[in-house]
């Protein structure tokens, strides 16, 4: 039907306000105000609060990462007392070093990349978790204080061993305890 | 709709444009083909969902399945694909058609096109299947890359999506036949909606078109040698985004523009209902960084921007909520329903349509929640990749979009094949079984997911699973077995209404077409035009993506072979 049997000025009205429900209005009022909530909350927490996402980081070379440089032996490396580093590979299907052994209150800096597929790197009970792609680095830094072991799980389809493709770190008292580093 | 016997709601009014229009015989054909091909490629595809959940307890039946099925990853492989991609692409086009003819009450303008359009899609479909049966396409429905298909795997995919293209421009086409006839009246609601989302998905495919012809078709063909596997990341998540708008639009259009007259009300607000469709019109797109939080290679200012543009999908997903729970309740209040919450009882809970889409709906508001969750920064550390991931899908594109599908279909197919519903006893019991089916089921994914299980993973087989897991394991499975007989039940229930004799044209159901409260003719002239909202669209997109986009394009390294051997 055509809006003919309204009255003019009754049809005005409506056209301005869209024929807008008075309590859809407040709905939407409240709607945007919670949407701002949300921007502030996601805002502080990125960064303010210390939580990190993956950036760009470092590009490789995944035909010849291997060969050389820091990518040519993986492995944990202390950098100085309470601070460490790691490289891993992530490749079909297995990580290395499987094990990443570190004492409790360390902070580490973890580098992993891929010469193959993708991959995936999420430490169970923390928050690092990242996609492992051919031809970038990804990079985290925690600190790990409690002792106990945290899995490190490939969690991006990989082919047929994706579902082996794991690994552990391994947070101790002092080092030497369990041999390395 | 009288699939279950009601006294006739007061409100009888079709809209003038609408006129009573019935669709000819070779156009109800025409979208009946659409819907064929699309309930076939649920069945298959659906079948290997509850096989992945049994797995995960420990049942593994692919041995069974051996001389086609190779491996728990072809048959996701499938799976995704199926159901993902073709059940929701040929139904959502197919609907798509059919509310263009309905809403505008005139035939397509360019049949032919759309016809070319359609069997395009089902070359694509078929070049498309071809690999993964044959375990040479065992990539995922993601087909990242330097996981490597072979080459008509890519370019079946294409053409599936470049038949959609070409209906999408038969809707278009239509549209402005229409509009030069109707000056000065609003396009109803039913069909713009439906072509909204025709254009945001010309748009919002760009991505993956622009991967896979610049990219992973030569690559495949052996023409290049490698690729830049994150910037292939970054042109699927431009499509892999807006794609769930995609699946969600058209049961939008459902919700409000039929399901209100299902239950006897009308469109609660004709205007809000148009600006929503234009709001996801623009801001589908410019958010897929949401899913590369945890990406290398993409910097962090840019996944902040669209964690914010994530969370503008918020708004009009509120006035959608808004609308169409008030369409409902003033269907149900005109039946008689009184009371806070009470007149939820007073909905026609006994029809198998409504059913399906209001328990859609709710599953659906599980989902949401879920969504805010997926979208902020900090939790997505949490939950990324991991078992929750499937957990929330299977709220929206496997129950809000496709238990809204099987409800409109009960309706639907009954109309289009000129017969009626076999059994809506024996539907309505499958509309309950998948609702509680996947609330089992989804549950224990999203608790799965929170304790760290990987998604894409047989869990039956993995080593590293702790004791805490298995509990939930086991309802993964048990939710499946729920969900494998709904499925089944949905299929019988199809294939036996399609063997039932045609009964009498004013025995089969009628469409089902809400009347605005407000006539659509109140509603502004800037909320049924194109061009404002385009031109929107592509600005933010430009803002939101261009710099990252071009930044990526500009230092492509090609240089990512992958494994010598096939690695499946
Ligand atoms: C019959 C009921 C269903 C069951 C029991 C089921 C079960 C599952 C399970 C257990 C997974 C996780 C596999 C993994 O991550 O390792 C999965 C993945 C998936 N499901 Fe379903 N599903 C069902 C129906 C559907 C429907 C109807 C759709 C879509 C319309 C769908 C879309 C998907 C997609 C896109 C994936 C992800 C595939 C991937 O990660 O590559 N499922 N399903
Ligand atoms: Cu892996
Ligand atoms: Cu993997």
């Amino acid at each position: 039907m055509s809006s003919g049997e309204d009255g003019a000025p009754d049809q005005l009205v409506e056209h301005l306000s869209m024929g807008i429900d008075p309590y859809e209005k407040n709905w939407m009022r409240a709607s945007i105000i919670l949407l701002v909530i949300f921007f502030a909350t996601v805002t502080v927490a990125g960064f303010s609060m210390g939580i990190q996402v993956v950036g760009a980081d470092a590009e490789v070379d995944p035909r010849i990462v291997t060969d050389s440089g820091p990518w040519a032996e993986p492995g944990v490396r202390m950098i100085r007392p309470g601070e460490y580093e790691a490289y891993v590979i992530a490749q079909t299907w297995a990580f290395v070093p499987r094990e990443i052994v570190i004492p409790v209150n360390s902070e580490i800096t973890i580098h992993v990349t891929s010469p193959d597929l993708q991959h995936g790197f999420k430490v169970t009970d923390t928050n690092i978790n990242m996609m492992v792609v051919p031809g970038q680095v990804s990079t985290v830094t925690y600190t790990f204080d409690e002792i106990g072991e945290f899995p490190y799980i490939c969690h991006e389809y990989c082919g047929r061993g994706h579902v082996t493709m794991a690994g552990v770190v391994k947070v101790v008292s002092s080092v030497g305890e369990e041999g390395t580093p | 709709m009288s699939v279950v016997d009601r006294p006739p709601s007061s409100s009888e009014y079709e809209p003038r444009f609408a006129g009573g229009y019935d669709l000819t015989r070779p156009e109800k054909r025409f979208v009946g083909q659409h819907l064929f091909v699309a309930i076939v490629a649920l069945m298959i595809g659906s079948l290997m969902g509850p096989l992945q959940s049994f797995q995960f307890s420990g049942v593994d039946l692919y041995p069974y399945l051996d001389p086609i099925i190779k491996s728990y990853y072809q048959g996701l492989t499938l799976h995704g694909v199926l159901n993902a991609l073709i059940w929701t692409t040929f139904f959502i086009v197919g609907f798509t058609a059919f509310t263009t003819m309905k809403g505008l009450g005139r035939s397509l303008s360019h049949p032919r096109l759309n016809q070319f359009g359609f069997w395009t899609m089902v070359v694509g479909l078929v070049m498309t299947a071809i690999p993964i049966l044959t375990n040479s396409a065992t990539v995922l429905y993601t087909f990242y890359p330097p996981l490597k298909a072979s080459w008509a795997f890519y370019l079946g995919l294409t053409l599936v999506v470049v038949g959609s293209w070409i209906e999408g421009w038969g809707f278009f086409l239509t549209l402005r036949a229409w509009r030069k006839d109707n000056r000065g009246v609003r396009s109803p609601f039913i069909a713009l909606g439906g072509i909204i989302n025709a254009a945001m998905w010309q748009i919002a495919t760009l991505g993956v078109a622009v991967e896979i012809l610049t990219m992973l078709l030569p690559w495949s063909l052996g023409l290049i040698d490698n690729t830049d596997p994150e910037l292939a990341r970054t042109y699927f998540w431009f499509t892999g985004h807006p794609l769930v708008y995609f699946w969600l639009l058209p049961a939008y259009v459902s919700w409000y523009g039929m399901l209100p007259k299902q239950v006897g009300g009308k469109l609660f607000s004709d205007s809000l209902a148009r600006l929503a469709f234009w709001m996801f019109l623009i801001v589908s797109v410019p958010v897929g960084f949401h899913h590369q939080f945890t990406d290398p290679g993409v910097p962090q200012t840019w996944k902040w921007i669209h964690a914010l543009l994530t969370y503008s999908v918020f708004f009009p997903s509120m006035i959608t909520a808004f609308t169409v729970i008030a369409s409902l309740e003033y269907g149900a209040r005109k039946n008689g329903g009184t009371g806070l919450i009470g007149w939820i009882r007073a909905l026609p809970w006994l029809d198998p349509s409504v059913a399906a889409q209001l328990l859609a709906a709710i599953l659906f508001m599980f989902g949401g929640i879920g969504g805010l969750t997926n979208a902020s920064y900090s939790l997505n550390l949490v939950i990324h990749n991991t078992a929750w991931v499937p957990g929330h899908f299977h709220l929206t594109v496997a129950s809000a979009v496709t238990l809204s599908f099987m409800g409109i279909s009960y309706w639907l197919v009954p109309y289009l094949s000129g017969r009626q519903l076999w059994s809506p006893k024996t539907a309505l019991v499958q509309a309950w079984t998948w609702f509680v089916g996947m609330i089992i089921f989804s549950n224990a994914m999203h608790v799965l997911g929170l304790l760290g299980a990987p998604r894409r993973t047989p869990l039956g087989d993995a080593t590293y699973v702790p004791e805490e897991w298995n509990g939930h394991l086991l309802r993964v499975s048990i939710g499946g077995g729920i969900l494998l007989v709904s499925v089944i039940m949905y299929g019988v229930v199809m294939v036996k209404t399609m063997r039932t004799e045609r009964v009498a044209a004013e025995l089969v159901p009628t469409v089902p077409i809400a009347e605005p409260i407000r006539s659509a003719q109140l509603t502004p002239v800037w909320l049924d035009t194109f061009k404002p909202w385009l031109i929107a669209a592509a600005l933010l997109l430009l803002i939101a993506y261009g710099p990252q986009l071009v930044d990526q394009i500009w230092n492509m390294n090609l240089n990512a072979p992958g494994p010598d051997s096939t690695p499946w």
